[in-house]
């Protein structure tokens, strides 16, 4: 069962998407979030959604496992579609019935919204499933560095994120594996009222939290008997490269902007 | 309660790219009252049988019979309720999971939850503590403040307060030291014959296997290849290193003996005991001659 999950994790692969530079990949999905922002009519928004499908194409991704890892998501932009189809009270009235009223605006807003969460949704998707977790903590790492200025610990943050990103498959597979002993005494946690199912994670939590406690106990002794002492003066085994290819994407992305700045309205 | 595996074939995460084949078209028929030991070198998909043993997984070809019970990929888990009642699971480390305030909650949880009295539980909990050879005051203390060996013993009271009719063991004895090792499975093996209990044993030990088991089954690469009494199993030791699987010590030591006197044993050696036995009474008929 939580084999299925995808979220964050990384599929192995040789695309140009995968061979990009984390740090390209990164700084592309922070100017993309603002960059979608400027979509404000039909054209732009199909420019998007076309600009999007060419990036899924180029990750050589298939398509039919992103759409299986974006149903938890659905949801929400479902609920955000009916939010502004309900709530805007412009244009012409399209649909009428007793008390509710459905306006232009509101339908053309309630696509919108969800198209923009739909191609935001892909895109990171992307970014997690083409890059190791490993090299995401690293070019964060390079580009939060300039803060070390003001004392912001960015070395230790992104330890601390590293070492979370690499145990969510290890305390996975412990909790599979703590959920079959509890099935296995006969504890059910996929049936049975809200409040049994609520007791029937207790013997699943305790159990999970006392592995993690002594995991991270036996990790920091580990650390120590190494002599790690935090990021002054370390080198790195795996050295981030910035080629050409990053830069053009960087520009292909600003290109995009220009684009749809011309086509807004 | 008989227990029959018909061509079943395993895949984690099916339809995913991480699709991965664990078990091809296995055949195992473990008959009621019978202990089977299921032996193979890691990841050879011994623990994946294991798990559908009690319908855990279920599998994605083909078919088990637990009982009068038939496990089958499309089969609702509602049903399988009654098989997880009877069949009792020993994990691997099963210390990992306790969970409740005291030993005698934790021990209580299982069968509580099929069903049985608080004092049918209470009671049980309070025989088992003692069968396993632990001091009555551990009952009221939390589990997470005794020794490892400790944790383990009140773990197995907890699959064995549900009575199961078949008991099923993942590396019960690892990471014990040697007297609590041969004391657990001592114990499983009284329980087996005392209850009439159908025992399937996971393991690396050759030897718990040899001295154990009445049948035994060898898996590899996701397939059982090989499966017979242990004096059939270990009298193919070509096959076996195939497996990358050794011989118990015992006939080890009682091949070397025999390559030494030129003389053969009449049967193969499956304990030290018997190994001592049977050299005794040939060194015997050897001087009377």
């Amino acid at each position: 069962m939580l084999e299925k999950m995808i979220f964050g994790r990384f599929i192995p692969g040789d695309s140009f998407i995968h061979r990009l530079d984390a740090r390209a990949k990164l700084i592309f999905v922070f100017l993309f979030i603002a960059v979608v922002f400027i979509a404000n009519n039909w054209i732009t928004y199909a420019i998007l959604v076309l600009f999007t499908f060419l990036i899924i194409r180029m990750s050589r991704i298939r398509l039919y496992f992103l759409v299986n890892g974006l149903k938890p998501v659905v949801i929400l932009i479902i609920f955000t579609f009916l939010l502004h189809l309900f709530f805007t009270r412009e244009g012409a009235i399209i649909f009428e019935w007793k008390f509710l009223r459905i306006y232009e605006e509101g339908l053309r807003q309630g696509i919108f919204i969800s198209i923009r969460f739909f191609v935001l949704v892909i895109l990171t998707s992307i970014l997690t499933l083409t890059t190791t977790p490993i090299s995401i903590t690293d070019a964060l790492e390079t580009l939060l560095n300039p803060l070390k200025k003001w004392k912001l610990p960015v070395h230790e943050l992104a330890l601390m994120m590293s070492i979370s990103l690499r145990f969510i498959p290890t305390l996975m597979d412990e909790t599979d594996k703590i959920m079959k002993a509890q099935m296995a005494r006969g504890s059910d946690m996929t049936t049975g009222s809200m409040k049994e199912r609520m007791n029937a994670i207790v013997p699943l939590l305790i159990p999970l939290f006392v592995s993690a406690f002594k995991r991270a106990e036996d990790l920091a002794t580990a650390m120590e008997v190494r002599g790690y002492k935090g990021g002054e003066g370390r080198t790195r085994y795996r050295k981030l490269e910035w080629a050409t290819k990053d830069t053009v994407i960087i520009v292909i992305l600003l290109i995009l902007a220009i684009i749809l700045v011309y086509f807004r309205s | 309660m008989d227990i029959t595996l018909q061509q079943v074939s395993y895949a984690y995460a099916k339809n995913t790219p991480f699709e991965k084949r664990a078990l091809y078209d296995v055949d195992l028929h473990i008959p009621s009252g019978s202990y089977q030991a299921i032996i193979g070198h890691t990841g050879s998909g011994k623990s994946t049988v294991l798990q559908h043993l009690n319908a855990l997984l279920k599998p994605t070809e083909g078919s088990i019979k637990i009982g009068d019970v038939e496990v089958k990929a499309e089969k609702k888990s509602k049903q399988l309720r009654k098989v997880r009642q009877k069949v009792g699971i020993v994990f691997q480390f099963p210390e990992h999971q306790l969970f409740d305030e005291t030993v005698l909650k934790d021990i209580m949880f299982g069968p509580m939850n099929f069903g049985v009295s608080e004092e049918e539980a209470k009671r049980r909990a309070i025989d088992l503590v003692k069968l396993l050879g632990l001091p009555d005051e551990v009952l009221e203390k939390s589990p997470f403040d005794l020794s490892g060996g400790q944790m383990r013993r009140v773990a197995i009271a907890g699959v064995l307060a549900m009575n199961p009719e078949v008991l099923v063991l993942d590396e019960p004895t690892a990471g014990l030291d040697p007297r609590g090792r041969k004391e657990i499975m001592d114990l499983f093996y009284h329980l087996h014959k005392e209850k009439g209990l159908t025992t399937v044993l996971v393991t690396h030990s050759m030897e718990d296997a040899a001295r154990y088991a009445d049948r035994i089954a060898i898996m590899h690469d996701g397939k059982c290849v090989l499966a017979g009494t242990p004096q059939e199993i270990f009298s193919d030791e070509v096959r076996l290193m195939d497996y990358r699987l050794e011989l118990p010590q015992s006939i080890k030591f009682q091949k070397k003996v025999e390559q030494m006197m030129e003389k053969k044993l009449p049967v193969l050696c499956l304990t030290e005991e018997m190994l001592a036995e049977e050299l005794a009474q040939f060194l015997k008929k050897e001087r009377e001659l």
